[in-house]
């Protein structure tokens, strides 16, 4: 098809996009959800299973306790109702990599439902329905061999890894999010962006998008001012912030040139191509499975006690969004600096540092100066760059402690980068460390002084200023390693000048 | 020389724990039996010769080392195909897992190991546990020692013929609608169905996971209360099982023993006693009745109006389950795989697999158990037959305010001839009319001989509240003291 896509402005001008967002998240709990295998991400193949997570007969699921705590931590996070009585289900459906070929999930009877997160874009806040949050397991993964693409078609094998089968999922659904207009990319990124940081928060997940652990189905539709709303489409596939926002703008495009054509929007599937930023159609949601569901019997409802539920929701965190509005005022920065700490993905790094004993300013410089260029530089995140917020800590108390200058603390701050140890180790191991031993700065001096006799006798005529001079031969001879004011004191003294 | 097959488990334990005889010469009388007899039963899929004569060596090992033995140590078990036993083959009596050795034991299986019984292999079923006669199991029907024309029940025929014909005094048997009960009234045994929950599930390979209940079969009431103590027990790998110790059911079963059932008050389901049930068995369940008068009972009638809706319900609710229970056995991961040439696709190979796999009574139940559960039908079928269950509950708690327990015969008739009920399917499901309330309360319920009808045994049923295990082998037990145990014609 050539289509040529109409202008994106000019399409949400005339169309009103609604969304809806469907995110697993992979729990970090120790054991999977209904055995005792671990659930580490990778590992040789089909090693860590066992009866239970591959189904074979006359095993049974018990379920983890605390895959169930975090869930309801989520819920409450998001401002849910938590059920006082719920049940697993089966979804029922043949599929090579579901051990059991149904899936323990929840249908009707969610553990959490009907709450919210705020969000902010562009200074505003919007607030997003959330549906449900449920508790379910997750797959294994099939590898397709042989063929070009790594997909079915054209494969000579498949191959399944049940490593991953039966690991903690969550599965947290929006209610449709209408009126958001020429912003919807925005906010549906906003929203994966904040769900993200709440469940990071909540130390639930290492939701990573690249390892699965965190991911992400977008559905959209578009329908004219004061009709109903459109058919909509469920966008796979969606890895990375980014996509969010490049898949529901996409997707907006798309259908606007389907419906500027006379054309119907298909209710299907679609997977997103991070390559060149479409969706192509998966398969269609018309002839949908019917899976069966019905109450899982080989487990007991779930009956979170009330109590116990009250004291989870008083010992949660404080909420990202909040959070970061009060260290703004603590740190003392404007909605701008604000944002370009945020932008530079910053905030925990530069709190955990100011954590350590170091000042905001004095935290916020390294992370957004030097660490922030090496970062740009090498084309890694900031939080990988591979100097933690300890070290930094470390380096900017060897600096209060006259140890380091400033210069010298960017050379130790390399070698930390570089991975070579501690910021003391560095100093240590590279001499780097400030001159303050005054004997052998004494015989420095006055080996300058005998060198440059006639700046010394500039000085003891009342000259003071010449002691620069001495000051950068003795530094040059030091290789940097003096304090300046220190040296330059002990050059008057030596010269039995007053400063 | 006595023989040792005809001992009873409580006196087989007693002579090895005394030395008066080995566990290994315990174990090969009957593994003698089986080779003698079995050819014309068909008890066992599997007998594990080796695995039971290592076992056998272990206890006399220990006994010989000092060691305390169980109250069962070296006594020889026949455990129905339907739980997994490691290294051994189990087939479900179906052709999908023919050659499938499980990598782990169930829960039952190790509790038996670790009480010192000995394992002398796995007995036939109907394929996963569906049907009344063991006609249905893959691997040939059993034959009922009383008359090999005739069938042993079903799905369990293998574990109560096994115990009839002498090839084992103890026997294992999974009960989701009278499985272990039905067998052991048309065999003339002892079969107990425990308290849902009151016995591991883990290892059973599952037919209907809310109505499955492990549970022990054996020749005398005693003999079953102490396989029971066994096996019973909470046990962590089953969410569904009940965290309390096991009723003192042996206590129970030698309470019931001297013969006093004073202050105990029996109820006879009135919907048990009118039409459906053969003349004959009504004759030797009201003898019984009497009986249990005389030994003190009280007994009145109870009704529960609900029970005629049990058979119905059943049949939504378990073969639902099986269609979801069954679904993994797809040839992917273990078992039979049918059709994997290379040019076939995924879905093509798991659908020969299961058609070549399964059984006709194992497609039905699928077929009407996945009618059941569809998007539109749930509400008419499954919810409806659930809610049918919660009335049929309502009916034993009521009965239960009045009664310490029920009665009924186990089964409307005794063996019938092989090929008499396969045509029919509603004709062989009326089996189990008499027992499958109790699975779907959940409560406990015992097959205790009788009498005899036409030369074949008949069995009393006991019903009693959930957790309440004791009170059936106590009435059990003193019907027992009185009638005696029946002993077949010699093969």
């Amino acid at each position: 098809m050539t289509t040529t896509l109409p202008a994106y402005d000019e399409v949400v001008a005339r169309y009103e996009p609604v969304i809806g967002l469907e995110t697993h998240v992979e729990l970090g709990t120790n054991t999977k959800m209904f055995c005792g295998c671990p659930t580490d991400f990778g590992g040789e193949p089909n090693t860590r299973v066992c009866p239970v997570c591959l189904g074979l007969p006359g095993s049974l699921p018990v379920a983890n306790k605390a895959a169930i705590e975090a869930t309801i931590r989520i819920g409450l996070a998001l401002n849910c109702s938590i059920a006082q009585w719920c049940r697993f289900a089966r979804k029922n459906y043949f599929y090579p990599d579901m051990p059991k070929d149904f899936q323990i999930s929840q249908y009707d009877e969610p553990l959490c439902s009907d709450g919210y997160l705020d969000v902010e874009v562009n200074g505003e806040l919007v607030r997003i329905g959330i549906e449900r949050v449920h508790l379910e397991e997750d797959t294994g993964k099939t590898l397709h061999v042989g063929g070009a693409t790594g997909r079915i078609h054209g494969a000579t094998e498949s191959l399944v890894d049940y490593n991953r089968a039966g690991i903690p999922l969550v599965e947290i659904v929006t209610k449709p999010v209408p009126g958001t207009g020429a912003l919807a990319p925005e906010v549906a990124k906003a929203y994966v962006t904040e769900l993200r940081d709440v469940l990071r928060s909540l130390g639930v997940s290492d939701v990573r998008m690249e390892e699965g652990s965190l991911r992400c189905d977008v559905n959209t539709s578009l329908n004219l001012p004061g009709e109903e709303w459109g058919t909509r489409t469920e966008t796979k596939n969606v890895n990375s912030l980014r996509s969010v926002e490049r898949a529901v703008r996409s997707e907006i495009l798309r259908q606007a040139s389907v419906l500027d054509a006379g054309g119907r929007i298909t209710q299907e599937t679609r997977h997103f191509h991070e390559d060149t930023g479409d969706t192509t159609p998966g398969r269609s949601k018309e002839t949908a499975t019917d899976y069966r569901y019905f109450p899982e019997p080989d487990l007991v409802p779930l009956a979170p006690d009330t109590a116990w539920v009250a004291e989870l929701k008083a010992a949660l965190p404080e909420l990202p969004r909040l959070h970061r509005r009060r260290l703004q005022e603590q740190w003392g920065l404007s909605d701008l600096d604000m944002q370009s700490v945020l932008n530079a993905g910053a905030v925990e790094l530069i709190e955990a540092t100011v954590a350590a004993g170091t000042t905001p300013a004095a935290a916020r410089k390294w992370w957004l100066g030097e660490l922030s260029r090496r970062a740009n530089e090498t084309g890694v995140e900031l939080a990988d760059i591979g100097a933690t917020p300890a070290q930094v800590a470390e380096l900017q108390g060897l600096i209060d402690a006259g140890k380091l200058n400033d210069k010298l603390a960017r050379t130790v701050l390399e070698g930390v980068v570089d991975g070579e140890g501690s910021p003391t180790e560095i100093m240590t191991n590279r001499g780097l460390e400030v001159v303050s031993d005054t004997g052998a700065l004494t015989a420095a001096v006055d080996e300058a002084i005998a060198a440059n006799p006639a700046i010394a006798d500039k000085i003891r005529s009342g000259k003071v200023a010449a002691a620069g001079a001495l000051v950068g031969a003795v530094m040059k001879a030091t290789r940097g390693q003096a304090d300046a004011k220190t040296l330059r004191d002990l050059i008057l003294e030596r010269l039995g000048v007053q400063g | 020389m006595t023989d040792l097959t005809r001992m009873t488990a409580t006196d087989l334990a007693g002579l090895v724990a005394s030395g008066e005889t080995s566990a290994v010469e315990v174990t090969r009388a009957h593994l003698d039996r089986i080779a003698a007899v079995d050819d014309r039963v068909h008890a066992f899929l599997h007998v594990d010769t080796e695995g039971a004569l290592a076992a056998a060596r272990a206890v006399d090992e220990r006994r010989a080392a000092g060691e305390q033995l169980g109250p069962l140590a070296g006594v020889p078990v026949a455990v129905k195909d339907v739980l997994t036993t490691k290294g051994v083959p189990t087939t479900v009596g179906s052709k999908i897992l023919e050659g499938w050795r499980p990598p782990y034991d169930a829960t039952i299986v190790q509790r038996l190991q670790a009480a010192g019984t000995v394992m002398l292999g796995k007995t036939n079923m109907d394929e996963f546990a569906m049907g009344s006669s063991t006609e249905y199991s893959a691997y040939g029907p059993t034959h009922n020692p009383w008359d090999t024309d005739r069938i042993p029940g079903g799905s369990g025929g293998g574990s109560a013929a096994a115990l009839a014909a002498y090839e084992a005094p103890l026997a294992i048997g999974s009960d989701t609608g009278g499985s272990i009960r039905q067998p052991g009234a048309v065999t003339g045994t002892v079969g107990a169905k425990p308290t849902y929950g009151g016995t591991s599930r883990y290892g059973l390979v599952a037919f209907s996971s809310s109505l499955d209940t492990p549970g022990p079969c054996a020749r005398t009431v005693l003999d079953a209360a102490l396989l029971h103590q066994v096996i019973g027990g909470h046990d962590p790998r089953d969410s569904t099982s009940i965290p309390q110790p096991v009723p003192d059911v042996v206590a129970a079963a030698k309470l019931g023993a001297t013969g006093d059932l004073t202050g105990v008050k029996l109820g006879i389901v009135r919907e048990f006693t009118g039409e459906g049930a053969e003349p004959g068995v009504m004759a030797a369940f009201r003898e019984s009745v009497d009986t249990l008068a005389k030994l003190g009972a009280e007994i009145v009638e109870v009704s529960c109006p609900h029970f005629r809706y049990a058979l119905p319900a059943y049949y939504l609710i378990a073969p639902s389950e099986c269609s979801s229970n069954l679904a993994r056995f797809d040839g992917v991961r273990f078992g039979l795989r049918v059709g994997d040439d290379g040019n076939r696709s995924l879905e093509e190979v798991m659908s020969l697999t299961r058609e070549a796999g399964f059984g006709a009574e194992v497609k039905r139940r699928i077929m009407v158990g996945t009618y059941a559960l569809s998007s539109g039908y749930y509400d008419a079928y499954y919810g409806q037959a659930q809610k049918v269950r919660t009335l049929i509950t309502r009916d034993f708690t009521t009965a239960f305010e009045q009664v310490d327990a029920l009665i009924s015969p186990t089964t409307p008739f005794v063996a019938f001839p092989i090929g008499a009920r396969t045509a029919d399917p509603y004709q062989m499901y009326l089996a189990d009319l008499f027992t499958i309330p109790t699975n779907l309360y959940g409560g406990p319920g015992i097959s205790v001989p009788c009498g005899l009808s036409e030369g074949l045994p008949v069995g009393l049923q006991v019903m009693a509240p959930t957790m309440a295990d004791d009170r059936m082998y106590r009435v059990a037990a003193a019907l027992e003291s009185v009638v005696g145990t029946f002993t077949p014609p010699a093969l």
